[in-house]
C-alpha cells in the first residue's frame, strides 16, 4: 500500500514521461482558467470588501447570451461586441440597483445580495434563452478544433487546438490585467479603492466608477471562461461550477492577492491533474478533480489562515 | 464684496485675493449643532489656520471644505463661483487636496504607488487607452510619474520609495499623506492636524515642509492645528472655534490677545 502511495506513482512519471507532459498540460489548461475566474473575484474583493457569488452565474450568462444572440442570426462576432455590451449593463445595474444603495453595510448583507444576484441571474437566463443545453459556437468564432500530435521522446503528446487557444488568449487576459493594474492610474485607483474608501475619495476616486469597472472586468472574464469551458462541456447551468472551483483557489492564494490568484489557479489545476491520474485513478476510483482542491485548500488554512499569499492577518490586543 | 483684495502678511510677503469663502456655514447631526453660522474666507497663496479645543468643530468645518459633509445652512465659494453640493471626489477633482487626522493612506501599495494616486485628478486618457498602454495614457503616465518624483524628492522621502506604506512609522506616514495630496497640486490643500501625535523633532520637520510648500509652490493651505505654538508660527491669519461658533479671526499676534480665545483655551465656564 505504502508503494503504491510514495513509490510507483513517481516510478510512472519518470517511465513514462510524454504522459506526465500529457497530464501536465491539461492541468495548465484548467489551470489558467482558475486562475482568470479567481482574478475576477478577487479585483471585485479589493475593490469593494464584496466576495462575489455570481461569478460562476455569470459565466453561465455570458455564455447563453452569446449562444443565444448567435441563434438569433447574429454572426458570431458581433454577438461576442453584444455580449460584452451586455455584461456592461450589467454591472452598471448592478452597481446602481444592489451596490449603491448598500453601501457601507456589513460586509455579510453584500455577500447575500450577491447570492440574490446569481437567483436572479438564473431565472432571467431561463426566461429569456430557455434551460436547456446548448452547444458554444466554437467554429462560428473561428476556434481550432483539431489538434497537434508531438513526439517528444519517441512518445506521444496530443495538444488539442481548442486548448491552446484558451492558454494563449487567457494568458495574455491575465498579462494586460495585470498590466493594468499596475502601471495605469485606473488600476492604481481599483487597488486603492480596498485599502482606505476615504483616502480614495480624497484623491478624486469615484467609487461608482471604479464599481463598475471591476464588474465589467469580471464581465469580460466570464466571457472568456464561458467561450472556453462551454466549447468543452456544452452551455447550461452546470457551468456555474466552475466558479466554485475558484474557491480553493481564492483559499489558497488569499482574496486579496493578484499573484495569488493566478499562482493558486495554476497550482490547482495542475496538481488536481497530477493527483486525479497518478493516485486518484489506481488508488481511489477516480474522479478525485471534484474534492481534490477544497481538501488541498483546507490542509494550508490548517497552517496559513490567511492564504500562502494572503495579507498577514495582525490582531492587536 | 470686501476683502477681495490682496494683504501684505507681517513678514512681508503679498497674498492673493479671495480663493474661498464660506458664508454662514451651519451643520447639524439631528439635533446636534456642530458649526453654527461660521463665516470666514481663504486667501490664495495664504497659510489658513483653523484652531480651536476639542470638540470646537474644527475638523467637520474641513470634511464640509473637502466634500465629505455638507453643510446644512450656509453657502461656500470657490474661486468666484458658488459650489453645489458635491461629493468628495468631484471636490477632489477641483483642486482641493487633503490629508486625515487619523492618516488614510493605501497601506497595502508602495510610496510611490500612493503618491501616484495624488495624480488620479490630472488623469485624461481613457481607460481602453490605459489598459492597452497606449499613446495619450503612456505620455501621460511619464509625465505624472515626473511630477511625482519631484514631490517625492521634495519631501525628502526617496529612500522609502518601494517601501509598502504599512510598514513606515507613523511620521514618515503623515509625511507620504502629504506627498499625495501635493502631488495633485492642488489649489488648495487641507491638512488635518499633520503634528498630531509626533515627537518634537517631527513637528519641527512637518512644520518646515509645510512652509517650504507654501514658499516653494505657492499652495494656498488652510490646517488645522491643536497645538498653539506651531500654529501662530506658521500660519498667516488663523480662525479660532469653540463649541462651534467662531470666537477670533485674524493674524496670530491679534488673535493671541483676543480674550474670548484666552478664555476657551484656559477653560471658562460657559
Amino acid at each position: 500500500m505504502l508503494k503504491d502511495i510514495f513509490v510507483t506513482p513517481f516510478a510512472d512519471m519518470v517511465a513514462a514521461p510524454d504522459f506526465l507532459l500529457q497530464v501536465l498540460w491539461e492541468g495548465l489548461v484548467s489551470g489558467i482558467l482558475y486562475a482568470l475566474i479567481a482574478l475576477g473575484f478577487v479585483l471585485i474583493f479589493r475593490s469593494s470588501r464584496i466576495f462575489n457569488f455570481a461569478q460562476g452565474i455569470m459565466v453561465v450568462f455570458a455564455a447563453l447570451t452569446l449562444v443565444g444572440l448567435h441563434s438569433f442570426g447574429i454572426p458570431a462576432w458581433i454577438a461576442v461586441v453584444l455580449t460584452l455590451g451586455v455584461m456592461y449593463v450589467l454591472a452598471m445595474s448592478i452597481e446602481r440597483v444592489v451596490l449603491r444603495p448598500l453601501v457601507g453595510q456589513p460586509d455579510i448583507i453584500l455577500f447575500m445580495a450577491t447570492i440574490g444576484i446569481t437567483l436572479f441571474l438564473i431565472g432571467g437566463g431561463e426566461i429569456i434563452f430557455g434551460g436547456e443545453n446548448k452547444v458554444m459556437i466554437t467554429e462560428e468564432l473561428g476556434i481550432p478544433t483539431g489538434d497537434s500530435v508531438l513526439e517528444p521522446w519517441g512518445g506521444l503528446l496530443i495538444l488539442q487546438h481548442l486548448d491552446i487557444t484558451v492558454v494563449v488568449v487567457a494568458a495574455a487576459l491575465v498579462a494586460v490585467l495585470l498590466a493594468f493594474l499596475n502601471y495605469t492610474q485606473m488600476g492604481r485607483a481599483i487597488r486603492a479603492l480596498g485599502d482606505d474608501h476615504q483616502a480614495a475619495l480624497s484623491v478624486g476616486i469615484s467609487l461608482q466608477t471604479v464599481w463598475v469597472l471591476v464588474w465589467f472586468i469580471a464581465g469580460i472574464i466570464a466571457l472568456v471562461t464561458g467561450i472556453a469551458w462551454g466549447a468543452r462541456a456544452g452551455v447550461s447551468f452546470a457551468l456555474e461550477v466552475i466558479a466554485y472551483k475558484a474557491l480553493p483557489v481564492l483559499m489558497l492564494g488569499g482574496l486579496e492577492s493578484i499573484t495569488g490568484a493566478i499562482i493558486g489557479g495554476l497550482m490547482i489545476g495542475l496538481l488536481e491533474k497530477l493527483f486525479e491520474i497518478y493516485w486518484g485513478q489506481p488508488l481511489m476510483g477516480g474522479n478525485t478533480e471534484t474534492w481534490f482542491a477544497f481538501v488541498l485548500a483546507l490542509i494550508v488554512l490548517l497552517f496559513r489562515p490567511q492564504g500562502l499569499f494572503g495579507e498577514k492577518i495582525i490582531e492587536r490586543v | 464684496m470686501k476683502d477681495t483684495e490682496g494683504y501684505v502678511t507681517a513678514d512681508g510677503r503679498q497674498i492673493g485675493g479671495q480663493l474661498m469663502e464660506l458664508k454662514n456655514i451651519t451643520l447639524k447631526f439631528g439635533g446636534v449643532t456642530a458649526i453654527s453660522d461660521i463665516s470666514f474666507d481663504i486667501h490664495e497663496g495664504e497659510i489658513r489656520a483653523i484652531i480651536g479645543p476639542n470638540g470646537a468643530g474644527k475638523s467637520s468645518m474641513l470634511n464640509i471644505i473637502s466634500g465629505f459633509y455638507t453643510p446644512t445652512e450656509g453657502e461656500l465659494w470657490y474661486k468666484g463661483a458658488k459650489r453645489p453640493p458635491m461629493k468628495p471626489f468631484e471636490v477632489a477633482r477641483m483642486g482641493v487636496a487633503r490629508t486625515f487626522q487619523n492618516i488614510a493612506l493605501f497601506e497595502g501599495m508602495t510610496v510611490l504607488d500612493n503618491v501616484m494616486t495624488g495624480r488620479l485628478t490630472h488623469m485624461n486618457a481613457g481607460i481602453g487607452a490605459q489598459a492597452l498602454w497606449w499613446g495619450k495614457a503612456r505620455d501621460e503616465e511619464m509625465e505624472n510619474r515626473e511630477k511625482v518624483e519631484r514631490v517625492i524628492d521634495f519631501l525628502e522621502i526617496q529612500n522609502i520609495r518601494k517601501t509598502p506604506v504599512g510598514r513606515l512609522p507613523y511620521g514618515l506616514k503623515k509625511r507620504v499623506e502629504l506627498a499625495r495630496a501635493l502631488a495633485a497640486e492642488p489649489s488648495i490643500l487641507l491638512l488635518d492636524e499633520p503634528m498630531a501625535g509626533m515627537n518634537v523633532e517631527e513637528k519641527e520637520d512637518m512644520s518646515r515642509f509645510i512652509l517650504d510648500v507654501n514658499d516653494e509652490f505657492g499652495t494656498t493651505i488652510c490646517l488645522i492645528e491643536h497645538d498653539m505654538g506651531v500654529v501662530m508660527d506658521l500660519s498667516d491669519r488663523v480662525v479660532v472655534m469653540d463649541y462651534g461658533k467662531k470666537i477670533g479671526d485674524g493674524p496670530p499676534d491679534e488673535v493671541r490677545n483676543n480674550q474670548d480665545v484666552i478664555d476657551a483655551y484656559l477653560g471658562v465656564p460657559h
